[in-house]
């Protein structure tokens, strides 16, 4: 009982029991949904998400918030897309280290802001968020870089697969989680992030440099979001100023706070991030399936969030009290 | 004693302090033998806490030395006192609350890279075994939220022990405590001055200070004004030392006319929390209510007040029974309540001085709808004068003032309502000797202006000296109604207890 109680209170435990009354629900409708082939769709829906979604939970666990990686996404995107239209002969794999840096100075350039003019995140980043769009739109004169510019390598990176028919990408994607959580858990500023997001008046008394951490959460998210934007460019072979990385803080954010992660800083994990953007990603495979008009899906996919993290709510009050009960 | 002619193991010289041009601390010499408990005791803004935050390395001294084992030292921030083996405990100790309680014994002691592994395994058992050296039983591995604050300060000594800190300091450490959690944490103290670690304890209350300190030193207005050994001072000696004035120009006399009956309850009655309560207050009475926490005396004053209204019985204000569903209403009629935590239901803790007294009269400050600055700040230039309430501004944020500066601005809100009944519970919880006094002052004059007065005090000398008479409650039941001239501490006692031990 006591066992069970502590896994019940777990948050990843209320995200797994929706994620299965989910796919169970869907395959009443339509029964291909639980076979290998949806589970392919729904992976290919998440690696980018999931990428960013790493990031956004350092930002959020230090108790700030990253409301510009959508733009730091499409701006390094751009800048990395117009790279190789102009500069044809460069190798593909530069790419990476371009738009990875490219993020990281944007996310340092939010770090700086609200550690050195004590600025709170989210306003901060929401006037970048703003910035870096118009940015891109400058660059790019508000052009498309087109599929034809795009090295073919790096599209392949989406549809070969070095095991079990699953993407490159994907690999990567689970790649920077296990990194994450290794980050998060076994090292030592990893710790400190928690510290500081558990009590940021305490922190510097317990030796935690908060404007390094700080500016290390931020980088850290730019360059994930650095990373994702090359990603796009793999997944969907163009970069488009408006349409590339635009809304995408709104689906990482929901798959963050789904996975458990606290806007009060200082609680989360990764499996339960990685478990929440799967279920993001299952809600989204399920909608066109379902036959549910484009028009209807937004609102669809916001009340899903909402209905997640009540459902999630009440398993672990349950979890908590049984929980209690054992141990009394 | 001869731990006082040896050596010193921490010697300050000539410690200051300022903040903002203001001198706190002057010239402070002290010193600190290995293997002693050193009281540290003076009222609210001494200098003690101040002192206490030098060595801890929190404050840097404006002027003067420390010297530990008579080498000079440089104790610049929390991490160098703490290599240093200086740990300072916090009355409510520093916690990462969603961390274990393992890490929370470990952080900020390795000087390792940041990306240096975090030894999981070695962290529990080690934390482990030092909460089982303590004596005390906490999984380590459970998160700290959730823990007593007595087993977080626990927490804080494993903490001190586990770098093999030689001088802790114990800021205000029993406040929160119940009396056994006292105890344990004197037995645990105890053992490590025979250890030969040096304890320096600050408390307001003398009798923990007796029972456990070896000698006290005294601060008074930043002043350092007496060092002994605790057995060569009497209680009278230690708060003309703490105030400058001898106690009995404290002990209130109170002479105020008594009038008709005010407040009058009857039968009053909340199922579960309190029962069949009837007592009635007299304009310029003062009624002191006894008994021991959690006997539903706060449950009382919150349903009379309107905040949880009770099920059964009677309320009259001036002979008019009354029906108070909010407090709204309750204001209305003229009852004021004072609450006992402030920090929860009393302050808000990050407006200003100004706008706290005036919270409770937005008709007197906005007599159109629209605040007047100048009315605003009037009002609240007199309350800080009447009470003599000591703040730098009237702009400071509340939660800047000490205890008992904040809980007279809190009176001060209450009286600008001009209330004609005033529910003080605990007014005097946590705040230190020479502002207590006042406080009785206030009381008293309160009272011969002809206001009725409820006291709910757990301090029996307070309601002793200021209550007209004294009711004990005990497990929501009223137990006892006391006439000051019969009222002792035995018979207080004696109704407070629950009646089941009576019986047997």
């Amino acid at each position: 009982m006591n066992a069970l109680g502590r896994i019940l209170a777990r948050r990843e435990t209320g995200i797994a029991v929706m994620i299965v009354l989910f796919a169970l629900a869907v395959s009443l409708y339509k029964p291909q949904f639980l076979t290998l082939n949806s589970l392919r769709v729904i992976l290919l829906l998440t690696p980018l998400v999931m990428i960013a979604a790493m990031g956004q939970m350092l930002v959020l666990v230090a108790r700030h918030v990253d409301l510009s990686i959508g733009s730091m996404l499409g701006l390094s995107a751009m800048l990395t897309g117009m790279m190789f239209r102009d500069l044809p002969e460069i190798p593909w794999g530069l790419g990476f280290a371009v738009s990875i840096g490219i993020g990281t100075l944007l996310g340092l350039v939010n770090g700086a802001l609200v550690t050195f003019f004590r600025l709170p995140s989210i306003i901060v980043t929401l006037g970048t968020l703003n910035l870096y769009r118009g940015l891109t739109f400058i660059v790019s004169n508000a052009r498309q870089v087109d599929r034809q510019f795009i090295p073919a390598d790096l599209k392949g990176m989406s549809q070969t697969s070095p095991l079990l028919g699953i993407p490159w990408i994907i690999f990567m994607a689970f790649a920077v989680a296990l990194l994450t959580y290794w980050f998060a858990m076994h090292t030592r500023v990893g710790r400190q992030i928690f510290a500081l997001g558990s009590n940021p008046i305490a922190a510097p008394l317990r030796g935690v440099k908060v404007t390094q951490v700080t500016l290390l959460v931020f980088a850290i998210s730019g360059a994930l979001s650095g990373l994702a934007g090359i990603m796009y460019a793999s997944r969907w072979g163009f970069v488009n100023p408006s349409n590339t990385g635009f809304g995408f803080e709104f689906q990482v954010i929901a798959a963050v706070v789904i996975g458990g992660v606290s806007i009060n800083g200082g609680v989360g994990s990764v499996l339960g991030v990685m478990l929440g953007v799967l279920l993001m990603g299952c809600v989204a495979a399920a909608l066109p399936l379902l036959g549910i008009p484009g028009t209807a899906q937004s609102a669809i996919y916001g009340a899903v969030i909402l209905v997640a993290l009540l459902i999630d709510r009440s398993v672990r009050r349950q979890g908590i009290a049984r929980f209690k009960a054992a141990r009394a | 004693m001869k731990k006082a002619d040896a050596v010193p193991f921490v010697s300050a010289r000539g410690i200051s302090k300022s903040f903002a041009g203001i001198e706190v601390l002057r010239d402070v010499d002290l010193d600190l033998a290995k293997g002693e408990i050193h009281a540290l005791l003076g009222e609210n803004g001494a200098g003690k806490s101040t002192f206490a935050k030098i060595l801890a390395g929190i404050h840097l001294p404006t002027r003067g030395t420390l010297s530990l084992d008579g080498r000079t030292i440089e104790v610049s921030s929390p991490v160098a006192a703490q290599k240093l083996g200086i740990t300072l405990i916090h009355q409510e100790p520093i916690s990462f609350p969603d961390l274990s309680v393992a890490e929370n014994l470990v952080l900020g002691r390795s000087e390792d890279g940041w990306f240096s592994r975090v030894p999981w395994a070695e962290m529990t058992i080690e934390a482990q075994r030092s909460m089982d050296l303590l004596g005390v039983h906490i999984d380590v591995a459970r998160p700290m939220r959730g823990l007593s604050i007595a087993d977080q300060q626990m927490v804080e000594i494993a903490r001190a022990l586990a770098s093999d800190s030689r001088l802790i300091i114990m800021d205000e450490p029993t406040a929160p405590l119940t009396p056994r959690e006292v105890e344990t944490l004197f037995g645990i103290a105890r053992r490590l001055r025979d250890e030969g670690r040096t304890i320096v304890f600050i408390s307001h209350r003398l009798e923990e200070v007796r029972a456990l300190c070896d000698r006290v030193t005294i601060f008074r207005d930043g002043d350092k004004v007496a060092t002994d050994t605790i057995g060569n001072l009497s209680d009278v000696d230690i708060i003309r030392l703490m105030i400058g004035r001898p106690l009995k120009e404290y002990i209130h006399k109170h002479s105020a006319e008594i009038g008709e009956v005010a407040l009058e309850v009857q039968g009053l009655t909340l199922p579960g929390v309190f029962h069949d309560i009837s007592f009635s207050v007299r304009r310029g009475e003062i009624v002191g209510l006894g008994g021991l926490v959690g006997a539903g005396r706060t449950d009382v004053a919150r349903a009379i007040f309107g905040v949880v209204p009770a099920t059964g019985g009677v309320v009259k204000v001036d002979g008019k029974a009354v029906h108070i569903d909010e407090p709204e209403e309750a204001i209305a009629l003229g009852i004021a309540l004072v609450p006992e935590d402030r920090a929860a239901a009393g302050i808000f803790r990050t407006l200003p001085v100004e706008q706290n007294i005036t919270a409770a009269v937005p008709d007197r400050i906005a007599p159109t709808g629209v605040i007047r600055r100048a009315i605003e700040r009037s009002l609240a230039q007199d309350s800080v004068a009447k009470l003599r309430i000591r703040l730098a501004s009237l702009n400071q944020p509340i939660g800047e003032l000490s205890g008992g500066n904040q809980q007279k601005a809190i009176l001060a809100r209450w009286l600008l309502v001009d209330p004609s009944i005033l529910i003080l519970d605990e007014p005097t919880r946590g705040i230190d000797i020479g502002v207590k006094a006042e406080f009785y002052d206030m009381i008293g004059e309160l009272a011969s202006q002809g206001k009725a007065i409820l006291l709910i005090s757990s301090e029996m000398p307070e309601l002793l000296a200021l209550c007209d008479r004294v009711l004990v409650m005990a497990e929501g039941r009223l137990t006892a109604e006391i006439a000051r001239s019969e009222a002792s501490q035995e018979r207080i006692m004696s109704a407070a207890v629950p009646r089941v031990e009576a019986a047997a």
